[in-house]
């Protein structure tokens, strides 16, 4: 009982944020809604017992991506009445796409995936039951252990990414100051300070 | 439950391989470009160690890391021949590097990188590895390709192949999942394992073998995924073109043999056909735009197009010969290819690379034996006897025919007589070109001598390259490299 409230207030406020995403006039306030989206949809992966995704969804996209969202909208000068302003022209088109994935989703549910006849023992990673492992467990045995080796290679990818960026981007110019904190601290006074005596009123001595 | 610790033992070339571009990098960012000749130097050294460690590795077929990774006498050759490609562009890389100041450590090292990709697709036994293999030396070469950062044609020659390359992973992409969905599986065991008459759903696997394949082809740069080619290897620095003409297509090849010939093996008949079009397509349009080209890196693009069309010939015949014809036109291609761009290198003229087959001329006079390399190479990718890109040709000629006399129908056999007739055709067509330059070189008027030295490197290149591509059909020579292929064809079909 507690359950299917739960699941009705979650999709209820996941929708009326969603909806709210896209209508509302500040951009802050946008993704303001899809934060609150995002947590609700974690709220529905949790109903379905997948805590695992939705930790990954509360971490990953709440806490980075749409940080980085407000981010964006903050410091980049955006006006968005001036992109709205040809919306009317999309909207016949975006209302086209729209219908066309929402009969595809129609026929996806009522059709049925039939899930491939050699299913069972040759499927790669069958879903184990609930009962007998959690799941953060079971992704994790996937993960690390199973697929080690794509990890590993994974992380490679990554390190050539990084070299590829810091390769393809990185100059180094002249006459840029930068920090040396040990000369800096080691500076005597005697390398850095002249001491002159002035008489009064003959101004500053020529250096 | 605790899972049994993987046999990392068989991964062992890929493990130090890959220690040691790390290290590499390590000593190439503190020593900066004072540690240049160093990190080439010892990245040259890396590929023969890993050579060696592949050449002393327990041969027979086994996987590791449940089943994703496998190790057979097929993977060692493909190996030993990727390792020797990647070898080769970083000693001819050296040269370069120092005259265009790109001297950064992170050449070799991404080299290196990218040759790990190559081992790993090489050996890889499930969608899932072959995709992380692939992208890790496309990566990798997506860099090198726009290494040359400040003009313009290398960056334009980076982003073309970065573009297209994600558009091909892409697909590639949607292939693998259309294969899961359709089998529930990625090894390719299982894969193979899988029979169509089962009730799988055959229409949606087919697909999904075609997209799969169809990026893959687009890697070796076969026709009509070739568009990329000419304009990534006119753009890229010139050691990087050599280094693309040859190490990435030789993996390349060799994932398409496992995939065709392991994975969808139950497939022949569906994939035979498709294969053998492109083939006589890559052939064709390889021989004929070669003819209009003037620079020699397009020319060469094109020659690479021309090759991998007769590469895959060998493949289309789906047999254990198929395979080894394969194999062992991929070992001569490597050489014949390494070779000429070893020349194309030392083509400099005032301190600028110039890439015009006009600045060819005169070439008998000032480097007599240098215009003998060339000639040598020119010949030997023509086809003419007794070089080696003959023998590569009859071997695939071969097994075309062989094919066309076990096929089950009328008309694949005569697909396979018109394919073997047209590839004999067009390899005379595509002599016409490799003439021309020969003619350039020994009969134009003399243009400005080119720049003196080469550098060693290079000269050592040009030497082993011209030595293997004259006195391979000697039986010393070619005994030893066919039987080797035919026991990796063996350990691959059976």
């Amino acid at each position: 009982m507690i359950e299917t409230i739960a699941f009705y207030i979650f999709s209820a406020v996941l929708v009326a944020s969603a909806i709210m995403v896209v209508f509302s006039s500040n951009a802050v306030h946008s993704v303001l809604f899809l934060i609150l989206a995002f947590f609700n949809a974690a709220g529905l992966f949790i109903l379905l017992g997948a805590e695992f995704v939705a930790m990954i969804l509360v971490i990953v996209y709440v806490g980075a991506v749409a940080v980085l969202f407000l981010f964006v909208v903050m410091m980049l000068d955006i006006n968005f009445s001036e992109l709205r302003k040809g919306i009317n022209t999309y909207m016949p088109f975006g209302i086209f796409l729209g219908i066309v994935l929402f009969i595809e989703l129609v026929f996806l549910v009522f059709q049925g995936w039939v899930a491939p006849p050699s299913g069972g023992p040759a499927l790669a990673a069958p879903a184990p039951m609930l009962t007998e492992i959690s799941n953060t467990r079971a992704l994790g045995q996937l993960i690390y252990t199973h697929y080690l080796y794509v990890f590993q290679v994974a992380g490679l990818i990554l390190l050539v990414a990084m070299i590829g960026a810091i390769v393809l981007t990185l100059r180094h110019r002249p006459g840029v100051q930068r920090q040396r904190i040990s000369v800096q601290i080691n500076r005597k006074r005697s390398e850095s300070m002249v001491i002159r005596q002035v008489s009064s009123g003959a101004g500053a001595p020529k250096l | 439950m605790i899972a049994a610790i993987p046999e990392f033992g068989i991964a062992l070339p890929e493990i130090v391989f890959a220690g040691l571009a790390l290290v590499l990098l390590m000593i190439g960012t503190f020593g900066k470009e004072r540690s240049m000749g160093l990190v080439t130097a010892l990245s040259a050294a890396s590929c023969l160690v890993a050579i060696l460690l592949v050449l002393l590795m327990d041969t027979a077929t086994a996987t590791s890391f449940e089943g994703l990774f496998i190790v057979d006498k097929f993977a060692g050759y493909m190996k030993v021949l990727v390792l020797l490609g990647s070898g080769l562009s970083i000693v001819m890389s050296a040269g370069y590097l120092q005259r265009e100041k790109l001297q950064r450590p992170e050449f070799p090292v991404l080299i290196l990188l990218a040759t790990v990709g190559m081992m790993l697709m090489i050996s890889a036994n499930d969608i899932i590895s072959l995709y992380v293999g692939l992208e890790l030396q496309s990566l990798a070469l997506y860099v090198l390709a726009s290494f040359h950062r400040d003009t313009i044609r290398s960056a334009e020659a980076g982003l073309k192949y970065f573009v297209l390359g994600a558009l091909a992973s892409g697909v590639l992409l949607y292939g693998a999942t259309l294969v899961y969905g359709f089998t529930g599986t990625t090894s390719f065991e299982k894969l193979a394992a899988l029979h169509p008459a089962e009730g799988v759903q055959t229409v949606g696997l087919w697909v999904g073998m075609a997209l799969v394949a169809s990026g893959l082809i687009f890697k070796v740069s076969a026709v009509p995924f070739h568009m990329w080619t000419p304009d990534v290897y006119e753009g890229a620095p010139t050691p990087v073109t050599a280094m693309f003409a040859v190490a990435p297509k030789i993996a390349a090849v060799a994932l398409l043999v496992r995939l065709l010939m392991g994975a969808f093996a139950p497939l022949v008949h569906q994939w035979q056909v498709a294969i053998l079009a492109i083939s006589i397509m890559s052939m064709a349009w390889g021989g004929y735009a070669a003819i209009v080209q003037r620079n020699i890196k397009r020319l060469m693009a094109y020659s690479s197009i021309a090759n991998v069309g007769y590469i895959l010939l060998g493949l289309a015949a789906g047999t254990e010969r198929g395979v080894e014809s394969v194999l062992v036109y991929l070992a001569i291609y490597l050489f014949m290819t390494a070779g000429a761009f070893a020349v194309i290198l030392t083509m400099r003229r005032d301190g600028q690379m110039v890439e015009y087959l006009s600045d060819l001329a005169g070439l008998s006079h000032s480097r007599p034996l240098l215009a003998l390399a060339m000639t040598v190479f020119m010949f030997s990718l023509g086809g003419i006897p007794p070089l080696a890109g003959f023998i590569g040709k009859l071997y695939v000629f071969q097994a075309a025919l062989e094919a066309g006399n076990h096929a089950a129908t009328a008309g694949m056999a005569n697909a396979f007589y018109i394919a073997a007739g047209l590839g004999a055709t067009i390899s005379v067509v595509s002599m016409f070109y490799y003439l021309w330059i020969i003619k350039i070189i020994y009969m134009d008027p003399p243009a400005a001598p080119l720049d003196r030295p080469a550098g060693a490197g290079l000269s050592g290149v040009v030497l082993v390259t011209t030595l293997f591509t004259l006195l391979f059909s000697l039986t010393f020579v070619v005994g030893p490299v066919v039987g080797w292929a035919d026991a990796a064809a063996q350990s691959l079909t059976h």
